[in-house]
């Protein structure tokens, strides 16, 4: 089985964040592999080591990316390639999937495409099913067990997590699969691992590597644009503490406070 | 035909999610701005019932795709169908509910008709002929405006309970078109073997309250008062990633950045400390009430009213105070 996990490199999830001329900026806090990801890595080592085959791990960004690919040898993955170049920046998710489905193609034999349910950053949660699309491959989204997979048959059998409940179902290979929490526990990269990985050279993929149309990639490819960005306003709520003798008091008060907000 | 608004009504067995109802409330309003009507797209099997709601929260004309390779969502034959009726009939907008369904629906769509999709939107208005959004990006630390510049449709997913919810007009009606879908069952590769659900619990996704408990409930049977809060009130559980990490409630429950993001009503967190992350999560609710030991906990900061204390004392309290109140 040789396996393909996407993944983005995002700012730490606890950084704070500023936004400086329309940039969003998080001074000296350390950039990370986005945690949804971390998932799919882990999904796709825990695959290999059951059915054999290769990891392998695709990231587009700029340069700034191979550390977060690194990580991804660090914890096992067999090898590690960086989409990057100057003609991709403001891709959309459709343009950032085109090129993904494009790097999926020149890997070659492919029989599982793994995603993060979506990016810490930007949340669209779009790339995967749009990969999947661009593959002309079964997608298989918010997946939290693969039950089985049968790669001599070419099936695979997934619980899918849907607002009401999980979904079970059975599609062909290859396919695109997205995966959330719950499904694994992501390990650590060991020592060796590390050591490994840091010397390591990751081969980057340009837009003429892959064969992009410059028409389909970038700003200029893309539908959709971000016209400003800025933080979330501050809502001016002053904590009203409530207080009283008893619990009861107390719950009394704020019943009442809630039903004048008529919020129950 | 062109110039109709599309609304997309999101189902799961029959059952319409009321977010459906707040995106004809606001292709009514935009439908105002750009001339033309709204037009409910109902996929399913056995859903004409919707199409007859949508009429009544303001949509004037329908497509209604009943067949049974639809009764599953899949989404594969749901987004072949959408992009099929919008590569003929060619609408400016398009617009549903954010969920695991319509996401998807939009994104495989969107690659077919050659456009893009802005998701979660909590504001929708009219600039120069162009649909802007505000969405939130960030875990909700930051808000973008977003536009689709030139490719039509505009696809826009809005968040749950972010827009109002239209009156519904009783005696309303209009005309259903029916179409078939664009797929035939033996093209569709993914089959649906079953369902686990949850029974009997509120999911927190558009939940208008929801009870949340963290690591101050000490345990899985520390929920036990949070349940039971929730349960008198209607409402949803919610967990903190703490609790959930330390497996005393189900993931599903969990509420913040690496969880579900949802705007309620009334948010009561007891135990929650407010960690960044779980803010995230909650923020935009419209009422925060924190119930925590600690005076100084961030989530304080976030809400309206606090209470000092132990959650095991005021929790069930209030479960008794408004088990008098509403009645039960």
């Amino acid at each position: 089985m040789n396996i393909v996990t996407c993944i983005k490199q995002t700012p730490d999830s606890a950084a704070k964040l500023q936004v400086v001329d329309n940039k969003v900026t998080w001074g000296d806090s350390p950039l990370i592999v986005n945690p949804w990801d971390e998932y799919a890595y882990e999904e796709a080592l825990l695959l290999r080591e059951k059915f054999g085959g290769k990891v392998v791990a695709i990231s587009l960004g700029p340069e700034s990316a191979l550390e977060a690919l690194k990580t991804c040898l660090a914890v096992g993955c067999d090898e590690a390639y960086l989409v990057s170049d100057p003609t991709l920046a403001g891709s959309d998710a459709s343009a950032t999937a085109y090129s993904l489905a494009k790097a999926v193609q020149k890997v070659g034999e492919v029989d599982l495409v793994l995603f993060g349910k979506q990016a810490i950053d930007g949340d669209s949660g779009l790339t995967a099913t749009m990969v999947a699309r661009y593959l002309g491959w079964s997608l298989l989204s918010y997946v939290i067990k693969i039950a089985e997979i049968d790669p001599t048959a070419k099936t695979i059998k997934v619980e899918r997590m849907m607002e009401e409940g999980r979904q079970v179902c059975t599609a062909k290979l290859p396919a695109v699969v997205s995966v959330i929490k719950g499904i694994n526990e992501p390990r650590y990269p060991s020592f060796m691992g590390i050591r490994k990985a840091s010397k390591a050279t990751i081969p980057a993929w340009s837009a003429s590597d892959l064969g992009l149309e410059p028409s389909k990639i970038g700003s200029t490819g893309s539908a959709i644009a971000w016209l400003d960005i800025y933080p979330m306003p501050v809502k001016e709520t002053r904590v009203e503490m409530i207080e009283g003798e008893t619990p009861q008091e107390i719950a009394a008060k704020l019943a009442d406070k809630l039903i004048a907000d008529k919020v129950v | 035909m062109a110039n109709n608004i599309w609304v997309y009504i999101d189902q799961f067995k029959g059952n319409p999610s009321q977010a459906s109802w707040e995106a004809i409330g606001l292709a009514k309003s935009l439908a105002h701005q750009m001339g033309g009507g709204v037009m409910a797209l109902v996929f399913g099997s056995g859903v004409e019932e919707l199409a007859k709601t949508a009429f009544q929260y303001g949509a004037t004309t329908a497509i209604l795709v009943d067949d049974p390779s639809l009764a599953d969502f899949r989404v594969e034959p749901y987004a072949a169908t959408l992009a099929k009726l919008a590569s003929k009939q060619k609408p400016e907008v398009i617009i549903g509910p954010t969920s695991t369904r319509v996401r998807d629906t939009f994104a495989m769509a969107a690659v077919d008709l050659g456009t893009g999709v802005i998701v979660d939107a909590t504001a929708v208005e009219l600039k120069d002929g162009t649909l802007q959004a505000v969405r939130p990006v960030y875990a909700g630390k930051l808000l973008t405006t977003v536009i689709c510049k030139e490719k039509r449709p505009q696809m826009i997913t809005i968040r749950p309970r972010a827009f109002p919810m239209p009156e519904a007009n009783r005696g309303a009606s209009g005309e259903i078109n029916k179409a078939a879908p664009a797929l035939a069952e033996e093209a569709v590769a993914t089959k649906v073997v079953g369902y686990l659900v949850e029974e009997g619990e509120v999911s927190v996704d558009g939940a208008a309250i929801i009870v949340s408990g963290g690591r101050g409930v000490n345990g899985p049977e520390g929920f036990e008062p949070i349940r039971n809060l929730a349960k008198v009130l209607g409402a949803a559980v919610g967990a903190s990633r703490a609790a959930v990490d330390a497996g005393w409630i189900p993931y599903p429950h969990q509420v913040g950045q690496t969880g579900k993001v949802v705007s309620p009503d009334l948010y009561i967190a007891a135990g929650i400390s407010g960690a960044v992350q779980h803010l995230a999560g909650m923020r935009t609710a419209k009422v925060i009430v924190a119930i925590n030991k600690d005076n100084e906990a961030p989530i304080f900061n976030l809400a309206k009213y606090g209470v000092v204390g132990d959650l095991f004392e005021i929790v069930p309290a209030l479960t008794e105070e408004f088990k008098k109140r509403l009645g039960k």
